[in-house]
């Protein structure tokens, strides 16, 4: 149970660096989890906290200690990997005796430890039974008992839920919740690329990309409030609209003239200075309602509607999008409204959203964390 | 006619009548014996299909059926005639064979090689597989130490009889002992019982490299996750290597040494160049070339022997080799 402090923490591969200028505190009982596009390096780093890669320049600090060059196992971590590592050749009560056996504890202490994590994960029944006898969520339950039961400082899991087909991956993720609720003491860091999965487990949310950290928030801070572009378009789904746009006032209401048309008010504040200046704005897909009369945002023709029942999505034609743009999803404007609207499709519809629900980024950085 | 044609038309003839038996006794299952036209079209296509793996099975059981069973059920019969191979002599051959105190020292041997031999190329190719993989120039190493392989069993008799020569100028033994301020050169292959693992070493000496190189892949093959979460979970190279490393390619290292073994049981030609059997150093089947073309009953009844001990090894080697491939 400890803190986990990393300082200006850098990883390169001969010339290539991966990660670099890696500043995070982690307090004791949080859940951080790592979330960011394939590539972004959150599992390098993660294996750089485990001690399974080295670090490169910067400290690594658990408990106040600095642990650069401890071995992994003196580290006070446990790690659960993305495809169980479970050893083959042993049942499920030496899985997850291994460790305290190495460490020659006691064959009392063993049984009563290896009991007690097999009570917390229902795996009882399985405890003499092989790895290749158990389903892929019983095998995830054997990793995590892996890790309990050796009591460690800091948790660390290695994308755990990929292997798991959707509905064990709703349910074990409700598992791994309700684990960390009775070790509130437990300090977890998480790697992901789910986004439904950072949301729901993290006590914050540490988003990864182009080699360094692009924002670290509550779940909540992250999609009101992204810090740039990229993490607005991260997190929700589907991502985030970005329009282009001029500031035509400011103060402590920024009103916004379209490129296309059309006029945006956000209750972001601005300087004199921002007058003119070339900005997105950035409206969730949610936030935007049709607009009745007056001022709108958006206006579009309908070019495909998805009916889900509870909401509408309706994708808009924007002209000619490089494919550049497509594979970065903000070709098309997208609006999900609530309820049922038929008919829609061909349209030309006019959308607006509330001022508080107005992003506006600058250079690709909100303005409201400049 | 020249030879190269000859064989060239031996090949065609081979590989011809080969494509044709298959493409023919199917045409003719097909068309005439069970035709998929008719009344009974269904009854027919299940009938031949039914009938053709084994039409193509036959070559192959046939020509084992002539070279192996045939030779066996022979050689059987054959061990219980005397020298005369008119005389019946019933199990004679095999009581005297028992009786005899040569059979008894190569029996002896033959155990010893049977379990030193595949004990030591496996241990041996294991670490050596182990050890050679993290290091750079690993794959040069693993190269020296395959290419025994290649060598005949004879070849490589010849190169450790200049090792075991008895002259310091010579033989590396006795240079080393000369360099010790040994006097007089010894003759290793006349030492008695050590003799035997001098021997041995030989076949050691040829048989890791290949323990290694398949040792070696089945080491590669373990999941990476698994060794990290071991390090994670405390363990030192040593716990890593015994602990998690072999166990996970324990299937690997049964067939392995039980393939050598069936090969150490064949083994002759390094006793047969090295001491011709003297000095206490006789084998099974150099005590069965002993007697080849001179008492028949006797050499075929020691053949034998030789095949019921490899037979259970051989079974055991299968049945693993099957287990891998699941």
């Amino acid at each position: 149970m400890a803190d986990l402090k990393l300082t200006d923490v850098k990883k390169a591969y001969g010339n290539v660096t991966v990660l670099e200028h890696i500043n995070l505190d982690i307090e004791q009982g949080e859940l951080v989890v790592f979330v960011g596009p394939s590539g972004c390096g959150k599992s390098t780093l993660l294996r750089m906290i485990a001690g399974l890669e080295r670090i490169t320049a910067g400290t690594l600090e658990i408990d106040g200690q600095v642990v650069n060059n401890v071995p992994p196992s003196q580290r006070g971590i446990a790690m659960v990997f993305q495809s169980y590592a479970l050893y083959p050749h042993m049942t499920v009560r030496d899985n997850m005796a291994f460790a305290l056996k190495i460490a020659k504890k006691s064959k009392d202490e063993i049984e009563q430890r290896v009991s007690n994590a097999a009570r917390i994960l229902q795996l009882d029944p399985y405890l003499d039974r092989l790895p290749k006898a158990l389903s892929g969520g019983q095998r995830q339950r054997v990793a995590i008992g892996r890790a309990i039961v050796r009591d460690p400082k800091v948790y660390l899991f290695d994308e755990p839920l990929s292997n798991l087909d959707a509905a064990l991956r709703v349910a074990t993720r409700i598992e791994i919740a309700q684990l960390k609720e009775q070790m509130p003491d437990s300090t977890m860091v998480y790697v992901t690329h789910d986004q439904v999965e950072a949301m729901t487990l993290a006590t914050r949310i540490v988003v990864l990309a182009g080699g360094g950290i692009s924002q670290v928030g509550t779940p909540l801070e992250l999609y009101q409030k992204p810090q740039n572009e990229f993490v607005a378009q991260f997190i929700g789904s589907p991502a985030m609209n970005l329009l282009p746009g001029k500031i035509v006032e400011t103060g402590d209401r920024t009103v916004i003239e379209m490129d296309e048309g059309g006029r945006a008010v956000s209750e972001y504040p601005t300087t004199p200075e921002d007058q003119g200046a070339q900005v997105k704005i950035g409206v969730r897909p949610e936030d935007f309602v049709a607009a009745e009369e007056g001022d709108y945002i958006f206006e579009g023709k309908v070019d495909i509607t998805e009916a889900l029942g509870e909401v509408t999505l309706l994708y808009f034609e924007t002209g000619e999008a490089s494919m550049e743009e497509m594979e970065k999803g903000d070709a098309a404007v997208i609006a999900k409204l609530q309820g049922v609207h038929q008919n829609l499709r061909g349209q030309e519809v006019r959308l607006t959203a509330e001022p508080s629900k107005v992003h506006v980024f600058r250079n690709g950085t909100s303005i409201l964390y400049r | 006619m020249p030879v190269i044609l000859q064989g060239l038309i031996t090949i065609l003839i081979g590989v011809g009548g080969c494509v044709g038996y298959f493409y023919l006794s199917n045409l003719i299952l097909d068309r005439f014996i069970f035709p998929a036209k008719g009344e009974n079209i269904g009854r027919n296509i299940n009938r031949a299909n039914a009938v053709r793996p084994w039409l193509f099975l036959f070559p192959a059981m046939f020509v084992l059926g002539l070279y192996l069973v045939y030779p066996v059920v022979g050689s059987f019969v054959r061990s219980l005639y005397g020298r005369n191979p008119n005389e019946f002599v019933g199990l004679g051959n095999y009581i005297s064979l028992f009786g005899s105190s040569d059979f008894q020292t190569s029996f002896f041997n033959n155990f010893l090689w049977v379990i030193i031999v595949p004990a030591a190329s496996t241990f041996i190719g294991l670490v050596v597989a182990q050890l050679t993989d993290n290091l750079s120039w690993g794959n040069l190493a693993k190269s020296l130490i395959f290419m025994p392989m290649a060598i005949s069993f004879v070849g490589a008799s010849l190169i450790w009889k200049f090792v075991y020569a008895n002259d310091a100028d010579i033989g590396l033994i006795n240079a080393i002992r000369a360099m010790l301020g040994f006097e007089n050169p010894i003759d290793v292959m006349q030492i008695p019982f050590w003799n035997n693992l001098f021997l041995m070493v030989i076949l050691i000496w040829i048989q890791t490299g290949f323990a290694m190189v398949i040792l070696s892949a089945a080491l590669r093959g373990i999941p990476e996750e698994t060794i990290e979460a071991a390090i994670l979970d405390g363990a030192n190279p040593w716990q890593l290597f015994f602990k998690i490393k072999v166990p996970q390619i324990m299937a690997t290292i049964v067939v392995v040494w039980t393939t050598i073994t069936i090969l150490v049981l064949k083994v002759f030609d390094i006793v047969y160049t090295m001491t011709g059997g003297n000095f206490g150093t006789e084998i099974l089947p150099s005590y069965m070339m002993d007697f080849m073309f001179r008492d028949d009953g006797r050499a075929t009844a020691i053949a034998f022997v030789i095949m019921i001990v490899v037979l259970p090894v051989m079974i055991w080697n299968i049945r693993e080799a099957r287990k891998e491939m699941r």
